[in-house]
């Protein structure tokens, strides 16, 4: 097909779980610290200094690659890629490479992903371990109009697992739950926080109707990457349309404006010079460590959903949604124990809470904390004794979610179903006074009784329980001596 | 022990006669200390071995320090001469270049922590080729130094300022390093001794990188001796350094005696006595065979066509990774600063590089790139890892069948200042004989053989990877005679 979208992903991932950085002991949780302090000789590059790798990243890169259905290196060999930029310290970074005989972690794999009912599968192509860079910063928040530049190495090598998919996504919603899904394996993984900033970034590569690759740089979110992908394929059709060549060329996401710019500087295209890093020798795998790592893999996202929709009785979707995020399904899981109706939990976490979470712009940990497990099933609670109407439920949802309101203090203020009978009575008093008419009519024809109950809801704006004013209607009515 | 004109009997005094005097008499250190800088007073200002010699105050201060807390270690108040590419907490390291010229390193390499902790006490640092890149020390881009027995001529690099510091008695010995022949070439030329270790046997954690598969750190000293007890305290395994060997420290000086331990099997190559070779030094190392022969020690020669191979092999693995350690000097971080106001990065890495570095550097920068830019790099980066391989594969093969082999260090005498350094494959062919042991990561000591026309001429012994014992013994029996 002529329109036909192609879109492939390098993502990159901090290993977030590791104390150290990859080849120092420099902690690997830099956030927060002033600048240049989380620094050691290694890791600024100083002259004479070597490096020396955290052992344990190797096992966290051989759990990711055995979640992915990769097949795992029998050796590891790190590469130089160099290239001059000032937040890279040696000017040259430690990564791994494919090419020349040298081999990445790890090759191969495949992730599945349901999307909106409909599942495929999306190929790897490869996972390489390497070293994050520093960070530059600039007074005038970006290079136009800044005279200067800073830069903090506190980040300059920290582990990271670039993970490089096939072209096999077709639309942005797809690449955004790709994303979710591998986010969601790494954190089953006790590998990466993907929440914490920085923390999981994507480069996507997009061509439009068979025309040339167009890279997006700096995508910090799933929820990003199906904006920048929007935009960029709206962008590149209009170019099509309207008659002219999309170009070659790397862009950025400019996160703030929702739109993509070229970047300013040519990228360098293959010119960087990669050659085994003699400093580190390469070091065998034993099948017997990926035997091992492979025994001991945690429950993941889809053994996980097959697991939850048996155990609770939820459909196999909801399932496929709640595991798209291990806290969620945490607290899905926490949540259905303490309170019960697992059913009604799984659609207000995925039906509301999610599109509350989506609409706020907070990240679901922390929309977690506005709805806790004791509110979840304060609302369970309200719910099943009739105080609230699933409509009622989904506005304590949103609140909950936005205005951080708990469920007793909504309930306080009167948004209620209306459950007292002698609330409604007294409306119903009303509206007979109000409407005589209809009174008699409903006396004569127990059909035109509807009039009277929408009276009755309207004037509590929705919120009594409609059969129970019915049966209150025909109750007073059977005063007057209709059957 | 044939020692230079600026040396004193002092000044010229082992490490272990030092070691055993300050023992007597804990004064004699402060005597000597002050007798070699006095050697320093007259003579540094024309030899130039240094780039930065320390206050001769703040080194009896440290000693007194030392002293006063007691056990002065194995070195016993050693002055250690360090080449100006090894870090040290607080002093300058240049690595002769102007990209560092005011570099202060905040760490020490593991090698200066060792000589610290063994007794050694660091005096200055010490001249050299720009970043190690060079064979005469003329490549230093502060001055060039001068061979302490004829001044008129180089004497030899990259590692020329620790050789004639310890040539020239300005220290007891000295650390030096070694990438293709940067220790033995100036030991040959200086008449010391110069030892450049297996690969991995001394930590390079804290040297400055050149060609990091090639590099090693070793010992300069005036006798087989001193240079024995130096190795001992800086060789083992360093967790620091993912190429160290995990091997057992020291035991080497045990075979610094007079008399062969085995009857040594030595294997002469005879492409490395051949062509390009002076007459006169053949000579004088046909001497030393025949000293061998003496010994009960069997002297046989054997081909190797492949090592006509080792010098192109050589260049392109070093300049290489030259080209990539030395991405990390751009002025940002250390080194030279300028207040540069480029439009782009690039504009702001070309004038600082272009200031930074000097021709030669330059040179192997720019080959370095070129051999590992896309589509190059089969050609000239992994042909030359393959054929280094098969270098490796028949030094292996060469030594199931010998202990050691023995070449001249260096196929001339030291050329006069400015004959060599204006011609590249002039200059390169001087390693000719040093560069295939760095390609094979084996170990080699250059001991002097004999003088001619007063000037030093080395012998190199080389053998399987961890055999400096045998080397060391070896080279006691050419040496002969006592230490100082």
């Amino acid at each position: 097909m002529d329109s036909e979208v192609l879109i492939g992903l390098e993502v990159h991932v901090q290993v977030t779980s590791l104390r150290t950085k990859l080849f120092c002991r420099c902690s690997s949780n830099y956030r927060g610290n002033p600048p240049n302090t989380n620094v050691c000789p290694v890791c600024l590059g100083l002259p004479g200094s070597l490096p020396v790798l955290n052992k344990k990243a190797l096992e966290k890169a051989i759990a990711v690659a055995l979640a992915l259905n990769s097949r795992v290196s029998d050796k590891l060999v790190f590469v130089r890629k160099h290239y001059f930029y000032p937040d890279l310290p040696k000017n040259y970074q430690v990564s791994q490479y494919d090419r020349y005989g040298l081999t990445p972690i790890a090759i191969g794999g495949s992730v599945a992903v349901d999307v909106d009912g409909s599942s495929k599968v999306v190929r790897i192509r490869r996972i390489n371990i390497e070293e994050d860079t520093g960070r530059i910063a600039y007074p005038e928040k970006s290079v136009l109009g800044s005279r200067y530049a800073l830069v903090d190495y506190n980040r300059a090598g920290v582990a990271l697992l670039e993970i490089v998919t096939e072209p096999d996504l077709r639309t942005p919603r797809e690449a955004r739950v790709f994303l979710e899904k591998l986010g969601s394996v790494l954190e089953h993984l006790e590998v990466a926080d993907t929440s914490l900033e920085g923390a999981m970034r994507a480069d996507a590569n997009v061509s439009v109707a068979g025309g040339p690759r167009v890279e997006i740089k700096n995508i910090g979110s799933p929820k990003d990457l199906e904006k920048a992908l929007n935009y960029e394929i709206a962008r590149q059709l209009n170019i099509v349309k309207s008659g002219g060549t999309v170009e070659r060329e790397t862009r950025h996401w400019i996160k703030e404006r929702g739109i993509t710019v070229a970047s300013r500087v040519k990228e360098l295209e293959g010119e960087y010079r990669y050659f085994p890093d003699p400093d580190l020798p390469p070091i065998p795998i034993g099948r017997e460590l990926v035997e091992a790592i492979a025994k001991s893999l945690p429950e993941l996202p889809d053994q996980r959903a097959r697991r939850i929709a048996r155990e609770y009785g939820i459909g196999d979707y909801m399932a496929s949604v709640l595991v798209l995020h291990k806290k969620l399904c945490d607290h899905f899981e926490n949540a259905s124990r303490v309170c019960g109706n697992p059913k009604l939990v799984s659609s207000i976490l995925i039906n509301e809470f999610l599109r509350w979470v989506d609409e706020a712009g907070v990240d679901v940990p922390s929309g977690i904390t506005r709805l806790s497990t004791d509110r979840l099933c304060k609302l369970v609670q309200y719910f099943e004794s009739g105080l609230v109407s699933i409509k009622l439920l989904k506005e304590y949802v949103r609140r909950a979610v936005l205005e951080d309101t708990s469920p007793e203090e909504l309930l306080s203020k009167g948004l209620t179903t209306l459950g007292e009978e002698s609330e409604i009575e007294r409306v119903v008093e009303e509206v007979f006074r109000e409407n005589p008419k209809a009174v008699a009519d409903a006396i004569r024809d127990p059909k035109a009784v509807n009039f009277l109950v929408g009276q009755v809801m309207k004037k509590t704006r929705g919120r009594a329980d409609p059969k129970l004013v019915n049966e209150i209607i025909r109750r007073r009515l059977a005063e007057y001596g209709v059957k | 022990m044939t020692l230079p004109p600026q040396c004193t009997q002092l000044s010229s005094i082992s490490i272990k006669t030092l070691r055993r005097r300050v023992e007597e008499d804990p004064d004699f250190l402060f005597k000597y200390i002050e007798e070699v800088y006095r050697v320093i007073e007259k003579y540094e200002e024309r030899l130039r071995a240094y780039i930065t010699l320390r206050p001769m105050s703040d080194v009896i201060r440290e000693v007194e320090n030392i002293v006063k807390r007691g056990k002065l270690g194995p070195l016993g108040g050693a002055l250690v001469a360090v080449k100006d590419n090894i870090s040290t907490r607080g002093i300058r390291t240049t690595c002769g270049s102007k990209m560092l010229e005011d570099y202060v390193p905040p760490y020490d390499a593991t090698v200066v922590r060792k000589i610290k902790e063994s007794g050694g006490i660091v005096i200055g640092k010490t001249n050299m080729d720009e970043f190690a890149m060079g064979s005469t020390t003329e490549n230093s881009a502060f001055y060039p130094t001068l061979n302490p027995w004829d001044l008129s001529r180089v004497p030899g690099g990259s590692s020329g300022g620790s050789a004639v510091a310890v040539a020239a008695c300005e220290a007891t010995v000295a650390l030096a390093s070694d990438t293709g022949g940067s220790i033995r070439l100036p030991a040959a030329y200086t008449g010391t001794v110069g030892l450049k270790p297996t690969y991995g046997l001394v930590s390079r954690y804290g040297l400055v990188a050149y060609g990091s598969s090639l590099d090693q750190v070793g010992p300069i000293g005036r006798c087989v001796e001193d240079v024995a007890a130096v190795l001992d305290v800086i060789s083992g395994h360093d967790p620091r350094d993912s190429t160290s060997l995990k091997v057992g420290v020291g035991g080497f000086e045990k075979y610094v005696v007079g008399s062969p331990l085995k009857k040594y099997r030595i294997v002469v190559i005879e492409e490395m006595v051949s062509e390009g070779v002076d007459e006169k030094i053949l000579k004088t190392f046909n001497s030393v065979v025949d000293l061998l022969s003496k010994h009960d020690v069997t002297v046989e020669f054997r081909k190797m066509p492949l090592l006509h191979y080792s010098l192109p092999t050589y260049y392109i693995i070093a300049m290489a990774e030259a080209s990539s350690n030395l991405a990390r000097f751009d002025g940002l971080r250390y080194g030279i600063r300028s207040d540069v106001e480029g439009k782009l990065w690039v504009d702001v890495y070309r004038k600082i590089r272009l200031a930074g570095f000097g021709d030669e550097v330059k040179r192997r920068i720019l080959l370095g790139t070129y051999v590992l830019s896309e589509g190059l790099y089969e050609g000239y980066y992994l042909k030359a890892a393959k054929v280094r391989r098969l270098i490796y594969q028949e030094f292996t093969k060469l030594f199931k069948d010998y202990d050691a082999a023995i070449s001249p260090t260096s196929p001339t005498l030291p050329p006069r200042i400015s004959e060599v350094i204006t011609d590249p494959i002039k200059l390169y062919s001087l390693d000719i004989d040093t560069v295939p042991i760095n390609l094979a990561g084996l170990p080699a000591i250059s001991v002097p053989g004999g003088f001619i026309d007063g000037l030093p001429v080395g012998v190199q012994i080389f053998g399987p990877p961890l055999s400096e014992g045998s080397l060391l013994n070896i080279a006691k029996l050419i040496e002969g005679g006592g230490c100082g």
